[in-house]
């Protein structure tokens, strides 16, 4: 204990006026052993929280309490008790509201509709009008609103660990910027993602010219560096590429998962997929070659696929470019790859102006150029492959943005850093060792929707508000500019990056909402301006938009500008393969529990990552499933429990980020390892030299399917074109469905609508997105690891994941399920107590009000698609939450069995709409909420009676069969088959019998 | 008296001389019964049985508290497996409580007299099983407390149960089964507890038999009332021993899933609940026997004859075996294939094989006469079969539902200590009950042992005679 200090104490007590109470003598003396222990006594609430176990907290759903008093502390919205005087236009109490806006996500927004209820926005669903959504969106999207409520959301200004306001940061930030002010701001620096909002942009660009000393980093951990890098390779100018994948009949993909990331995925999928839509008639597909370590959706999708080491990709890109006809060193077309690569070469030449052929963004710059110059030719730029003006502010190598930063910041440089969003003491490569270099800053606060990481390595917090609170605005991945507007005032205090800059620039209190029109305005002119603005609010995109087209020319001694081949591993080598996880991306949606219980598309594992590795590794190596084995690269070690991948090239060990928080909050924390500390600036993607180590121990892992052979059944139908060009009724003949007399029960009228659906297997990309979509419309409940490891996540939609041949290199068949509503259904015979009813258009209603929980209707369902509550799962405490609910969907408690509705309130809601006007209800007036986020148009719903609806077509077609026909269930909902278009010249592969 | 004697006839049926003791009189056979109620002192081991009992009672009020509190997830159940123990233990013992009312009613009715000293102590077990059984749909259902919907009965909400719901028949069957073998164990006990009410030795005694007796005098037009009566529920009950499990076997066979659908089911369970009946007859008869001296009631004849009842279901059991998996085999079902696999070959071939030994293999010892005589060996093959007849249900119930139609639905099923502690806690519920009966009710039926005393032929004769002459 140090000495007291009096002298100290009467400078503080002669200050203060009035009663300022003070706690002991320590503390007037400001002494460092009172703050230890303060600190040690009282750790701030959300410390505390850290320790309480999540399973247990997500089981008992109890511990939470201490959090639903903290939010008592908070703003809540507004709640208006009394009755409109003057109601707003277009609200009607009980019908949702639907406003335009976007979400930001890596540099690019994807357009988003927001249904609202009285204010609080519910559910998000695509824009039809916006280019990357077409209507859809993808399964992050969809939990985004999630992240909106989420409890654990950073909810006060914080200095250290006091809890302040924001005019305290405004005065801290002040006189800071005043000692910057003299200096040209050569002390300060910033930090961001990627900037793709212009906003954002112009107002770090107005500061950087104020103070000419500063400097603006970039970095996120899945920035687009290579494809940043591949172009000034190969064009020596920053350039954006699109593609246009409705034009391409011949697509090769060098590792590119351009079905599940990018800006533009979601088009792009939709795009891709209509290239191969069997219906109505069409007999024609595009085709598509992957070439990838690792297993992906894409590649799921592919006829001809190849799995190879990712150290080997660059050679085969060489290969290709070698086989078009440009001339490269270092082609690798050796084994396996010979015969893909000349069957690939012969595709493209055939289809040469009607092809692409695209690089990941995992691989290496060289990758990109070569892709570049294959394309340019194959004379598919302008046709297939699109250059535009940059769509980001400020393409760069970001991981060079960084490390100079880092630079900076261990030279002393740096004095005040702003980091505005991200999470760069978690994600930051290893080597750069971003949280000592970030100890050195004088002042550094970041902005941030959580107390992260990166946060508590800040003295000051800044809440962040989030993209459905705030102003701001962005540009699609082809440069579309979307205004986007909040759905609902802060539910904290939080702000957003425009106001923070703004903060920074001297103009503290700008509101965002003047910040982001006042751009608009100064680049649009004052004539015409509120018409513009509203018309782009409204649509959700400004028109006429969308990036320039730019002209750019191959660099003539690009051959020789490529790099020199780098070595392939040998055949025992490990080599490591970072990919951003396929639900939580990089960890920044690791606390959304939707995404965490969202069973990953292949491995369908949950709540954790894993080291995934081939079959015939992991049996080399003696490893089984859930092993715990080390990771050792460059000697930085990571421990992770393995999962076996199907279709995994040997030698490649694959680990996904954005696990291993350890400040996630309460969903996120703890869950899977962290990845990152084996990344480096070096090598950010891939990386040779791994060593592996069985440490002996298992770790439990959630998986939500275990068996992945179809045995022999007829469950998923598949067959290549040729077969199906020649016999179409191939997959009728696959089953055998009873005769319709073969039933004791009288059979259903339907005089007025019959309800069904139709799912297009051919277009089922995996992608996840229609499983969120559904929890997020039917209020369904997350249930935690330990829960799914039992065998009892709620998601009422299961994406079922078929295998089919060698373990090395399967066929995959994605197979969406959910209450079939079937027309003899067993789960309505058994039901003692009438729960589970007919109703007279076909739905097989459930009333969750007389279930008393039996669960013999789920017993007795083939199809396994009803889900039970076996505790309270839904989440009482948490009053957040709530607000996301869907007013129109009962919240289900415990011992109730719940199930897919086909969307009842949906049906109801257009129903009563048609019969106020005395009218039936149209096809495609009624969107099922997987209907309506699906990329692919998949799923089809509508009514059977009327044969001209879209339903009703698809379930015409030869392709249309039902799951288990032959047990006389007659669902409602059916399959149209798989058709694939594999290469006759690779020589035919067996298809699904 | 030497057992060599009992020549005489009785009705139809000979009364044959090993299923009563020698030197056996009406004066001995009440006294030997009913002192073990009345003045006999309890015996220190009836003590530590009960004791034993009671704490198994604590650990099922234990499990029940906490089912109640947070739902059915404590038990390993999910979703495909939504029914496991719960279902296993509930037809289990529905099926042990089959041997009493067949032991009293049928063999009743067949002029089995040898049924005389094991009836009642059966019925009494049949009831106490059907109470545990009982239990667990209540217990399993995720909302117990809205089980009375299961009923028709009047409501403000308009509804009805759903009659084409194998559950709803269950409610029926066993509640008609619960009640109709009530009333026929209570019916048998009259005559006794009256003579309990004239032996008492206290107040309370006489006021409690009293009361119970129903003022019974042993008149003639009592006992004629008293025969028609019985005979009645006797006929009433048979068909019940039949139905209770052919519609407990609905569950099952009424529903879709392979392995479960299958229409051999209701012989073969019915076979099956009287095998595990007489089975846990033989566990409990032996040691109780012996702890209150009664070989001379319950004598090797009787242990015999139920050994070869238990042989005699356990074949037709292993025929249902049989047929299950060569059906399964020769539908050329897929699913209903691959589900006969799976138990012979697959995941579950240990819980398969073991069952097989338990219900097929161990019991063909019973063909020895030397076997049946042996009473330690009875006992263990007695257990054996419980424990086989569990397994049976533990089969059929988990295997179908972890590997029905679609293969990525499939899961296992894995018990937690919870699912154990329920069903070791309805064990000490069943023996709480038990012992309770056999220290206030005669476990023997003291009148009916009675007409087995050689002489009581004479009586019976002398009785009819002047009826003929009437």
């Amino acid at each position: 204990m140090e000495r007291l200090d009096f002298e100290r104490i009467r400078e503080k007590v002669a200050g203060k006026t009035g009663r300022d109470y003070w706690r002991s003598l320590d503390e007037l003396a400001g002494s460092e052993d009172f703050f230890a222990y303060l600190k040690a006594e009282f750790p701030r609430q959300v410390e505390a929280l850290e320790h309480v176990d999540r399973r247990q907290f997500m089981k008992l759903m109890g511990a939470s309490l201490a959090l639903a008093g903290l939010g008592a502390c908070t703003t809540q919205p507004p709640e208006k008790v009394v009755p409109y005087v003057k109601p707003p236009e277009e609200l009607v109490p009980g019908d949702p509201v639907y406003f335009a806006t976007a979400m930001p996500l890596l540099g690019t927004v994807t357009g988003l509709l927001v249904e609202s209820h009285v204010g609080r926005p519910t559910k998000i669903e695509g824009n039809p009008q916006h280019p990357a959504s077409m209507g859809a969106t993808d399964a992050i999207t969809q939990a985004s609103i999630l992240g909106l409520y989420d409890p654990d959301r950073s909810q006060v200004v914080r200095r250290v660990d006091e809890i302040l306001s924001w005019e305290a940061f405004q005065a801290a930030l002040t006189a800071a910027m005043q000692a910057q002010t003299e200096r040209g701001g050569a002390g300060l620096r910033i930090l961001t993602q990627t900037v793709g909002s212009p906003t954002l942009a112009a107002q770090i660009d107005a500061l950087l010219q104020k103070y000419p000393g500063a400097r603006w980093h970039q970095y996120e951990p899945l920035a687009r560096d290579n494809a940043v890098a591949g172009a000034r390779l190969a064009f020596g100018d920053d350039v954006e590429t699109l593609y246009r994948f409705d034009q391409a009949d011949v697509v090769v993909s060098l590792d590119a998962d351009f079905l599940s990331s990018g800006g533009g995925h979601v088009r792009y999928a939709r795009d891709f997929i209509g290239k191969r839509r069997l219906t109505g008639g069409s007999r024609d597909m595009n085709r598509l070659y992957v070439v990838e370590p690792t297993p992906s959706n894409t590649g799921v999708k592919a006829d001809q696929r190849l799995a190879l080491r990712a150290s080997r990709i660059p050679g085969v890109a060489r290969a290709l470019a070698a086989g078009i006809g440009i001339s490269v060193a270092g082609a690798d077309a050796k084994d396996a790859a010979a015969a893909w690569v000349a069957a690939a070469v012969a595709d493209l030449k055939a289809h040469a102006g009607r092809s692409i052929v695209i690089a990941g963004d995992q691989q290496p710059a060289e990758v990109h150029a070569v892709a570049h110059a294959i394309n340019a030719a194959l004379g598919n730029v302008g046709k297939t492959v699109i250059y535009t003006e940059p769509v980001v502010a400020r393409p760069e190598v970001q991981r060079d943005s960084l490390a100079a930063l880092v630079k900076d910041m261990q030279a002393g440089k740096v004095e005040l850093l702003l980091i505005i969003g991200g999470n760069p003491v978690y994600d930051a490569p290893a080597d750069l060792d971003f949280a000592a270099a970030l100890e050195k800053v004088a002042m550094r606060a970041h902005l941030s929707l959580f107390d992260d990481e990166t946060s508590r390595l800040c003295q000051w917090h800044l809440p962040e508000a989030h993209y459905l609170e705030s102003w701001s605005d962005g540009r699609a991945f082809d440069g579309t500019a979307s205004v986007m507007q909040p759905l609902i005032a802060p539910l904290y205090s939080g702000r957003s990056a425009h106001e923070l800059l703004a903060m920074v620039a001297g103009q503290g209190g700008a509101k965002g909402y003047d910040i982001v029109r006042d751009f608009w305005k100064k680049k649009r002119g004052d004539a015409g301006f509120e018409v513009f603005w509203t018309r782009s609010l409204n649509d959700g995109v400004v028109a006429d938009s969308a990036a320039a087209i730019k002209r750019v020319a191959l660099r003539a001694d690009l051959a020789s500008a490529l790099p020199k081949a780098a070595a392939a591993g040998g055949s025992s080598d490990l080599e490591i393969v970072f990919r951003p996880d396929p639900t939580i991306l990089d960890g920044r949606f690791s606390n959304l529990g939707w995404l965490q219980e969202l069973p990953k598309p292949l491995s369908k594992l949950t709540w954790d990552n894993a080291v995934e590795l081939s079959p015939h590794d992991a049996e080399r190596l003696g490893i089984v499933n859930t092993d715990v084995v080390e990771l050792e690269l460059g000697g930085r070690k990571v421990q992770g429990a393995v999962w076996i991948a199907p279709g995994q090239a040997d030698g490649v060990v694959t680990v996904t980020l954005g696990y291993g928080r350890t400040r996630a909050g309460r969903v996120g924390t703890g869950t899977g390892f962290d990845a990152y500390r084996l990344r480096t600036t070096a090598a950010p993607d891939q990386a040779l030299g791994l060593v592996l180590a069985k440490t002996g121990d298992t770790y439990q892992l959630a998986c939500t399917q275990h068996h992945g052979s179809l045995e022999g059944r007829n469950i998923v139908r598949a067959a290549n074109l040729e077969e199906y060009r020649a016999h179409p009724h191939v997959f009728r003949e696959m089953g055998e469905d009873p005769p319709s007399d073969a039933t004791m029960y009288p059979a259903w009228p339907y005089t007025g609508y019959a309800w069904g659906m139709a799912v297009d297997m051919n277009a089922c990309i995996g992608c996840n997105a229609c499983v969120i979509a559904c929890v997020a419309e039917n209020n369904i409940a997350v249930v935690g690891k330990e829960q799914v490891a039992n065998g009892r996540e709620m998601q009422w939609i299961r994406v079922d994941r078929y295998y089919v041949g060698e373990p090395e290199d399967p066929e995959v068949a994605y197979q969406p399920m959910f209450c079939q509503h079937c027309e003899l259904a067993p789960c309505e015979t058994v039901c003692p107590v009438n729960a589970t009813v007919h109703d007279e258009e076909g739905l097989n209603v459930m009333v969750y009000n007389r279930c008393v929980g039996t669960r013999y209707c789920s017993n007795n369902c083939p199809y396994k698609v009803r889900r039970f509550n076996f505790y309270r799962f839904t989440n009482y405490s948490d009053k957040s939450l709530e607000l996301q609910r869907n007013p129109d969907v009962t919240v289900r408690s415990r011992g109730v069995m719940e199930k897919c509705t086909y969307c009842v309130q949906r049906i109801n809601h257009a129903r009563i709409a048609a019969k106020r006007e005395d009218r039936k209800v149209k096809d495609g007036e009624i969107v099922t909420a997987c209907q309506q986020t699906c990329p692919t148009d998949a799923l089809v719903f509508g009514d059977i009676n009327d044969e001209h609806s879209r339903v009703a077509k698809l379930k015409a077609e030869q392709r249309n069969y039902a799951v288990l026909g032959e047990i006389n269930t007659r669902p409602r909902t059916t399959y149209l088959a798989i058709v694939r278009n594999p290469n006759p010249a690779l020589g035919e592969k067996e298809p699904v019998a | 008296m030497s057992v060599e004697t009992g020549r005489e006839y009785y009705g139809v049926s000979q009364v044959p001389p090993e299923i009563i003791g020698p030197g056996q009189t009406f004066e001995t056979v009440t006294d030997r019964i009913s002192q073990v109620v009345l003045t006999r002192e309890t015996p220190k081991g009836w003590f530590i049985g009960l004791g034993i009992a009671l704490m198994l009672l604590m650990v099922f009020i234990m499990s029940v508290s906490m089912l109640l509190a947070y739902g059915t997830g404590i038990w390993g159940l999910n979703i495909p497996v939504g029914w496991a123990f719960d279902i296993v233990n509930f037809v289990w013992w529905v099926g042990i409580a089959h041997a009493g009312t067949l032991i009293s009613a049928i063999l009743l009715l067949l002029r089995q007299k040898w049924r005389t000293s094991i009836n009642r102590f059966a019925e009494a077990m049949t009831l106490f099983a059907v109470s545990c059984a009982g239990l667990y749909p209540l217990m399993h259902l995720g909302r117990p407390w809205l089980a009375y919907w299961l009923l028709p009965y009047p409501n403000t909400m308009g509804m009805w149960p759903n009659f084409r719901s194998p559950l709803l028949f269950d409610v029926f069957a066993v509640s008609t089964y619960a009640s109709v073998s009530f009333l026929f164990w209570f019916t048998g006990l009259i005559p006794d507890l009256a003579t309990l009410r004239d032996r008492s030795q206290n107040f309370f005694g006489r006021t409690i038999y009293g009361i119970l007796a129903l003022g019974w005098r042993g008149s003639a037009r009592h006992w004629e009332r008293y025969e028609t009566a019985y005979l009645l529920l006797a006929g009433l009950s048979t068909p019940l021993v039949v139905s209770v499990h052919t519609i407990v076997s609905f569950d099952f066979a009424v529903s879709v899933i392979p392995g479960w659908h299958a229409t051999i089911f209701p012989p073969y369970f019915v076979a099956g609940a009287i095998f595990s009946g007489f089975a846990m007859v033989v566990t409990l008869s032996i040691p109780i026997r012996k702890y209150y001296d009664l070989e001379d009631f319950i004598t090797l004849k009787h242990l015999d004859n139920m050994a070869r009842v238990m042989l005699a279901t356990g074949l037709i059991v292993a025929y249902g075996y049989m047929m299950e998996a060569f059906m399964g085999w020769y539908s050329g079902n897929t699913y209903e294939r691959y589900m006969v696999y799976a138990r012979i070959f697959g995941h579950f071939a240990p819980a398969y094989w073991a069952l097989i030994l338990c219900n097929i293999i161990i019991p063909q010892m019973l063909w020895f006469k030397k076997v049946r005589a042996n009473l330690a060996a009875l006992w263990v093959i007695s257990l054996v079969v419980n424990v086989g007849m569990w397994l049976e249900r533990y089969v059929i119930v988990v295997t179908s539902l972890s590997r029905d139609f679609l293969p990525s639905s499939w899961f296992r099923f894995v018990p937690t200590f919870w699912d154990w502690s329920t069903f070791i806690g309805t064990m000490g519920l069943f023996l709480t009950l038990l012992f309770l009966f056999i220290r206030v009710l005669p476990m023997i039926s003291i009148f009916e042992m009675r007409t087995l005393v050689p002489g009581a032929e004479l009586k019976e004769e002398l009785h009819e005679a002047p009826e003929a002459s009437r």
